[in-house]
């Protein structure tokens, strides 16, 4: 197996006179938890559908497992492993939690029955137990998050792109879903995730991709990132950095 | 889980009644009702189940009746050979509008008007070709022989449709159970999280319109033999596509039995019309009118949402059945 099972080349994308993604280029390590952070509009989400297909990429390529597939359409992606969630969710909203997460399990088994039995196994280990038979428009904010993670792990991908799961919901809820991710890295799975939440990509990401205007402006563990002047000027605005430096010696 | 014994209660309870009259009136009325049913079923396929609104069915039925007419009078070929290559006919027009259509990404609003178009070309080439007739339309040869598709009574034909629309039924069924028609709704509910999943979307919206025009066109090749007349405005005339639509839509789109409730109600409503108002041309298409909007505003679920809603009431707090 590759060492990094995501690459991605010099990857551009405009959107008219917009340049959303500047020769964006990283690697995804096998087996780790990636985490691209950055303020809003940097191009996270972007960046996401060209990963999975959903958007062509102007410039650049994106390999997984050592082929390229900058080309490919999602649901070929998907087949190769590459699963997502969307950040704004998109559930199938007139199925049950149920069907929904079959829908996932039938890429790989074709029989109705297995697939929903496969269906209740994804859903209790994401914490859907309960709600198996609920049409899936009336879950709140956070099981609603928690389906499209069911239904990207039914595929039973080795690739997962997370993007925003842990946005909009409160801190009891996240501290609940914390520990579900980690554990999908312990079967084995490589994750990329898009977070809002420093707190969060600090318990979990192992390495750091820092995104702003559509460039890779640092890289590193969350507490290299949280120290790069770079960074907190991208967050914070220009001289930031060194005013709070400024601050932190007057006091 | 769903079974098949409710099409074989429905099947049967429809098949016995030749036995309690042989009325014509009452097995004309069944006939085109059943027809009518059997058209719809094949939108609600695409439609109900895959969310794929097409406005031009008649495409399908249109090309199914003139090529099993065409075959017999220009040809002298079997009628019931004519009758699988009208099949074979309506489903191929499925696919390649199918392939135009998805192949260009067409979703929504674009795909119902562009299917329309279709079937509009369809009718006026149609009108002007010498093959079909032009204007003057096609006529069977009178040949009242089970060996030609054709029978001195009502009955045959009423138990032969009646055979087409059981067969579709069990074809929804099958569908609803496998993993394609799960793929056919989840694309309706949702497009771009199917395709995240993996599903191939051009793949199963291409296999459900062309077996959806397959279905439809088993009626068109029904209907040229039941009348042994067709002409542009009869096969490719929108009344057919208006029809398809508006059967599964009143029975429940997306449901097994939504287009023969849906045509028993519209066709009774018809039936009514013309008793309390005599042939008052195009009133009959008012009450249609009006009848849509109340579905879509009182019963969005159609009258099997309302029947379902009546019959689950008492029994609310069972658990579901296991699988079966």
């Amino acid at each position: 197996m590759a060492e990094s099972l995501l690459i991605v080349e010099n990857v551009s994308k405009h959107f008219g006179g917009l340049l959303a993604i500047d020769k964006a280029s990283f690697e995804v390590r096998t087996g780790r938890i990636t985490a691209l952070i950055g303020p809003n509009g940097a191009g996270k989400t972007t960046l996401f559908s060209i990963i999975s297909g959903f958007l062509p990429a102007d410039d650049g390529r994106v390999f997984y497992d050592g082929v390229d597939i900058t080309t490919e359409p999602p649901h070929k992606r998907a087949r190769r492993g590459v699963a997502r969630t969307f950040q704004i969710v998109q559930p199938f909203a007139g199925l049950t939690v149920r069907e929904n997460i079959a829908i996932g399990s039938h890429l790989w088994q074709r029989n109705r029955a297995a697939a929903l039995e496969a269906a209740n196994q994804v859903a209790f280990s994401v914490g859907l137990g309960a709600q198996l038979e609920a049409p899936a428009a009336t879950l709140t904010v956070a099981d609603s998050k928690r389906l499209e993670l069911a239904r990207a792990l039914a595929i039973a991908p080795r690739l997962l792109l997370l993007d925003e799961v842990l946005a909009g919901l409160n801190p009891s809820e996240i501290r609940d879903m914390v520990p579900v991710v980690r554990e999908l890295t312990a079967r084995g799975m490589t994750i990329l995730m898009t977070e809002h939440l420093m707190q969060a990509v600090a318990a979990l990401a192992e390495h750091v991709l820092v995104l702003a205007e559509g460039r890779i402006i640092g890289r590193g563990t969350a507490q290299e990132v949280a120290a790069d002047p770079l960074v907190v000027e991208a967050y914070l605005g220009r001289g930031a950095a060194r005013r709070i430096t400024a601050g932190s010696t007057h006091a | 889980m769903r079974t098949y014994w409710p099409i074989v209660l429905v099947v049967a309870l429809l098949a016995v009644v030749p036995f309690v009259t042989t009325s014509n009136v009452v097995l004309n009325f069944l006939i085109t009702t059943l027809l009518i049913a059997l058209v719809g079923q094949g939108w609600n396929l695409l439609g109900g189940y895959g969310g794929q609104y097409s406005f031009g069915h008649a495409a399908f039925f249109g090309t199914a009746a003139y090529t099993t007419a065409i075959l017999q009078v220009q040809y002298g070929i079997n009628a019931w050979l004519g009758l699988f290559a009208g099949i074979f006919a309506g489903s191929l027009v499925g696919a390649v509008i199918g392939v135009l259509c998805f192949r260009s990404g067409l979703r929504g609003s674009y795909f119902s008007l562009v299917t329309l178009a279709f079937a509009e070309v369809l009718r006026i080439v149609s009108s002007v070709t010498p093959i079909t007739g032009a204007g003057v339309g096609t006529l069977i040869k009178l040949d009242l022989r089970p060996e030609a598709f054709q029978f001195q009574s009502r009955v045959p034909f009423y138990w032969i449709v009646l055979t087409f629309v059981a067969l579709s039924l069990v074809t929804v069924r099958a569908a609803e159970n496998s993993r394609f028609g799960a793929y056919l709704v989840a694309l309706r509910e949702n497009e771009d999280a199917a395709s995240a999943l993996g599903i191939n979307t051009f793949a199963v919206k291409l296999a459900a319109i062309t077996l959806s025009a397959a279905i439809t066109a088993a009626a068109g090749c029904f209907y040229a033999q039941y009348f042994l007349f067709i002409d542009a405005a009869i096969a490719y005339g929108p009344w057919i596509s208006i029809d398809a639509l508006l059967a599964p839509i009143v029975g429940g789109a997306g449901t097994l039995f939504a287009s023969l409730l849906g045509a028993l109600v519209i066709k009774s409503l018809g039936e009514a019309t013309k008793l309390l108002t005599g042939d008052a041309p195009g009133l009959d298409l008012v009450i249609y009118g009006v009848v849509l909007i109340a579905v879509v505003g009182l019963a969005p679920r159609g009258v099997s949402g309302v029947l379902t809603a009546l019959f689950r009431w008492p029994f609310r707090a069972q658990p579901e059945g296991g699988n079966g």
